[in-house]
């Protein structure tokens, strides 16, 4: 690619040799941020930027309908600005804040003041989800409706980090969002079977001594929150689904015909929970890393969309919260520059799924769950030109310090991964090239 | 297999057979030499600096190390959780830091998380050694248990192949029990630990021992039975339904204990909750009650420790 | 141990040097027996104390010679000078051996510490400083089987078996016949050879 100098000029952009959904090669023109013509041999009309995509992978933009942006009240981890730098990096367009800032996101202003910061940056587009009870306490509903309706459109509602755990409350919410086809995002986390977790409970919690966070824990709330949801008739997406358990719960309430939707995070593809052997507290996350039987029915459910899309839990710490014992760290781990690798690399590389398929779960299913008509769009005419380009052929070795996050906790530091995201469109912008944040956009973005 | 040790003891699983009975017998000799002397020191470790590092209160656990040290002509600096910038919020890492610029050449730590010695040792330079980390383990409680049972059961020598341990009471919540099943088994002992199912790890069916609800079945045959302290307000949380149910089925009393051999011992890691997981009777038992002996051995297991570990630094240890 | 420097094959080149045969030694602690008695007058007082390992099994036969030659039993022990070494640092993990005071203890004897070879004299240093913890002999004097030089501090043997001029690269080995079946001292050497002083 070498036309970097003209790629923001917004009169016309010609991919050529990019197989989209990693299929025959094209060559895809984009006009006024919508996708024009698709098609063998183009030919560049004038001032047309013309990016040589090199037989790399075009897949719609990335939506990640789980990030913790930390804005406001933790810039220090992260910032709407430095996580939408990774969004972009990682080939996200769009990406769903969690309201677990300081300020709580569980009132109009605040979800408006995300909203606009995300607007401001304009690397990604930022959807803020609003708390479902006041100060994520779990005690009273926030003002779900006033949230709706502000400017920030809220459609997903979720106090993550703690689990609406009180289950007549839980009943209200998935009642009272229908109004405006809202969402549920559960935390599934019965905090009285969890109380001082902090690893899967099995055989490597006992040997560590570490108190242990079982399964059931995950397993009882989710099992529970499909029951409501049938009941009121109402949507309910579960978030970070870890357990094989949870995926058998989930597909039986989805062969009922129940609307229940479900995440995955990469790190619960990939990673396991001997990795907590040397305590090293990056490892620890909530819901924690469980076991090789765990992984492979995630795997399983996400192919066969029991589990509905992969979402990051994009989770930044300070240092001071992660150079720790264990047992006072902060649990999360960053995930937005790795995600698509570590999902090419554990279901990709292993057939589970082909790039239709990637599309759909890292795309498609979850702008569709978080009522996205913008996002998520199929690689057609007419389309926003929401797009990314992967090099399936590349390898990258994880180094935290080269990361856009604030933060340096990636659980991946040292590991060779597959595919690397070249280029990133936002409505037909070019937010990454060559697989760098385009300058001018970062520039364009700090007024 | 040869002795060989790394330059941390965090766990008993850094211990292979060799080195543990080597540890022992460095102990045996040890002992044997600080008796009856009139110069209670040794000049070994002249010049080095070895640091207690105390997030918890543990008098008996300090002291023993300390004396450790100080016999062994080491600087001992402590650094406890009172009184010092380990209570003033300072991380571990910066104490971490503190220490190395300091030049300490061992750190002896006892924490409530699991696992922070293990953390330490990523940070500094010198050996660390575990004095009992959260619910994980504290392996120089569990050498100084093989020592006492090794001196009353097998004469001082040797490893305790054959040797048949009865752990009772809160495994779950033990370092205690962590290490002394992981040692034991290093050392050819056969271990039974026996405690109401909801004192018992998830997991524990993969642990190198048999595992038993039913204490009364498990004490014929037993040549040591060790009782782990049990915290009456574990009841609170529905661990047990009261203390006195728990002493009824689980406490050591000495109707229990005549059920057991002539020679079986009485050891307890200390300190006794007496009327709860040991009778008063049986603790000051004076034939079969080493609990006292298990204190005194300490400081000679500790000094091996010491010893081992601040042997040869840049040397392979094998 | 320290990494040797040489390659196996230039062992083999060559070959150990038998400098006292299992006849020397017997003569040679013969006549170191005589020598103590003489300079001890009688054996009055006197302790042996070997060091670990092969020191031990010295003293002990020195005792029994002098039993045999004067019809005297002197005071027998052994001193581990492990705890006592200045080299700490530098070498890997070193078991102890034991430790035996003889009956009376060492306060007002003389005592003659019992080695096989004398080197740089590290050890006797040690060894000296273990004494001093155990009590306060009148005296102490040092008995060697066999004196290498290059000594690294001002000590002197009073008893010597046999100077032995080497090389520092050479290595002295003793044999003795209660532990290593058989007695002898050979040397091994020349040049590239790390010392490894019998112990
Ligand atoms: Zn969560």
């Amino acid at each position: 690619m070498s036309n970097q100098a003209r790629f923001n000029d917004q009169r016309g952009l010609l991919l050529r040799a990019v197989r989209p959904y990693g299929e025959a090669a094209v060559d895809v023109r984009i006009l006024d941020g919508t996708i024009a013509e698709i098609g063998a041999d183009l030919a560049p009309a004038d001032d047309e930027t013309v990016i040589d995509g090199g037989g790399a992978v075009l897949l719609p933009g990335l939506v990640d309908l789980h990030v913790h942006l930390r804005e406001p009240g933790r810039e220090d981890a992260e910032t709407v600005r430095t996580g939408s730098e990774a969004a972009a990096l990682g080939g996200f367009t769009a990406v769903f804040a969690m309201p677990n800032t300081d300020p709580t996101a569980d009132t109009a202003g605040v979800v408006e003041q995300v909203f606009r910061l995300g607007e401001q940056t304009g690397l990604v587009d930022v959807h803020p989800i609003g708390a479902v009870t006041v100060g994520r306490a779990g005690l009273q509903l926030a003002e779900l409706g006033a949230m709706a309706d502000s400017v920030a459109r809220v459609r997903v509602f979720s106090d993550d980090g703690a689990c609406v755990s009180d289950p007549a409350l839980m009943r209200r919410a998935l009642e009272y969002v229908k109004a405006f086809d809202g969402v549920i995002a559960q935390h599934a986390e019965e905090p009285r079977l969890t109380v001082g977790a902090q690893l899967n409970e099995g055989v490597v919690s006992a040997r560590l001594g570490l108190t242990g966070w079982p399964a059931a824990a995950e397993e009882a709330i989710i099992a529970r929150d499909t029951l409501l949801a049938a009941h009121v008739d109402s949507r309910l997406h579960v978030c970070h689904v870890s357990t094989a358990g949870s995926v058998d719960i989930i597909r039986a309430a989805k062969a009922k015909g129940w609307q229940v939707s479900a995440e995955v995070t990469p790190h619960h593809l990939l990673l396991t929970d001997d990795l907590a052997e040397d305590y090293d507290p990056v490892f620890k996350v909530n819901p924690p890393l469980r076991t090789a039987s765990d992984i492979a029915a995630l795997r399983a459910g996400l192919a066969d969309g029991t589990i509905d899309c992969v979402a990051t839990d994009h989770a930044p710490h300070s240092s001071e919260d992660k150079e720790s014992e264990w047992g006072s760290a902060s649990p999360g781990m960053l995930g937005l520059q790795t995600a698509l690798s570590v999902v090419i690399e554990t279901m990709v590389e292993t057939g589970a799924l082909d790039w239709r398929g990637v599309a759909d779960r890292m795309s498609a299913a979850p702008a569709r769950i978080g009522r996205l008509a913008d996002q998520g769009r199929p690689i057609a005419i007419g389309s926003p030109a929401n797009l990314v380009l992967v090099d399936d052929t590349a390898h990258w070795t994880v180094d935290r310090a080269a990361l856009a996050s604030k933060s340096r906790n990636t659980p991946y530091e040292g590991r060779t991964l597959p595919g690397r995201v070249v280029a990133t469109f936002l409505r037909g912008t070019a937010t990454v090239l060559d697989g760098k944040l385009v300058a001018g956009q970062v520039a364009g973005a700090s007024r | 297999m040869s002795v060989s040790i790394g330059r941390h003891l965090l766990s008993s699983q850094d211990l292979n057979n060799e080195t543990a009975v080597a540890l022992l017998d460095t102990a045996a000799r040890l002992d044997a030499a600080m008796t009856g002397r009139e110069v209670k020191k040794l000049p070994t470790l002249r010049g080095r600096t070895v640091v207690n590092l105390f997030y918890e209160d543990s008098t008996r656990t300090r002291t023993s190390f300390e004396l450790a040290a100080k016999r062994l002509s080491a600087d001992v600096v402590n650094f406890s959780a009172k009184g010092s910038s380990v209570s003033k919020g300072e991380s571990l890492k910066d104490t971490a830091l503190t220490l190395q610029a300091m030049g300490s050449d061992a750190v002896v730590i006892r924490h409530h998380l699991s696992g922070a010695p293990r953390r330490l040792a990523t940070w500094i330079e010198g050996s660390v050694i575990n004095a009992g980390d959260g619910t994980h383990e504290h392996p120089t409680q569990a050498l100084l248990d093989a020592f006492t049972m090794r001196r009353r059961l097998r004469d001082g020598e040797g490893d305790l192949k054959g040797l048949r341990v009865v752990v009772v009471g809160d495994v779950l919540h033990s370092r205690v029990a962590r290490s002394n099943v992981r040692l034991l088994r290093t050392l050819g002992a056969e271990v039974v630990l026996v405690a109401p199912p909801t004192l018992l790890p998830v997991g524990v069916a993969e642990w190198p021992c048999e595992v038993s609800y039913d204490l009364d079945s498990a004490l014929p045959g037993a040549d040591v039975v060790m009782m782990l302290r049990v915290q009456r307000e574990r009841m609170t949380a529905s661990y047990f339904p009261s203390a006195r149910e728990y002493s009824r089925r689980y406490g050591l009393d000495a109707a229990r204990l005549a059920k057991c051999e002539e020679h079986t011992l009485v050891m307890h890691p200390g300190p006794m909750n007496r009327g709860m997981e040991i009778s008063a009777e049986v603790a000051d038992d004076p034939r079969r009650s080493v609990i006292t002996e298990q204190v005194t051995n300490g400081v000679s297991v500790r000094m091996a420790v010491l010893y081992m570990l601040l042997s040869g630094e840049g040397v392979a240890n094998e | 141990m320290p990494a040797q420097s040489h390659s196996a094959s230039q062992i083999d080149l060559q070959a150990p040097k038998t400098v006292l045969s299992a006849e020397d030694m017997a003569r040679v602690l013969d006549r170191i027996a005589h020598q103590i008695l003489e300079k001890t007058r009688g054996g009055d007082g006197v302790v042996l104390m070997g060091i670990p390992t092969r020191g031990t099994f010295l003293a002990q036969r020195l005792a029994d010679r002098v039993a045999t030659f004067a019809g005297v039993r002197v005071g027998l022990g052994a001193i581990d000078i492990t705890m006592y070494r200045d080299d700490l640092r530098s070498q890997a993990f070193r078991p102890l051996a034991e430790t035996r005071e003889p009956a009376g203890g060492l306060d007002g004897k003389l005592v003659i510490l019992v080695d096989d070879v004398l080197f740089s004299g590290r050890t006797v240093r040690a060894a000296l400083d273990a004494i001093a913890d155990l009590g306060r002999p009148r005296a102490v004097q040092l008995a060697v089987l066999v004196d290498r030089g290059h000594r690294e501090l001002p000590i002197r043997a009073d008893y010597v078996g046999k100077n032995l001029p080497t090389s520092v690269q050479q290595q002295v080995k003793v044999r003795m016949l209660e532990r290593d079946g058989s007695d002898a001292v050979t040397i091994v050497g020349p040049a590239e050879f790390e010392e490894g002083h019998g112990e």
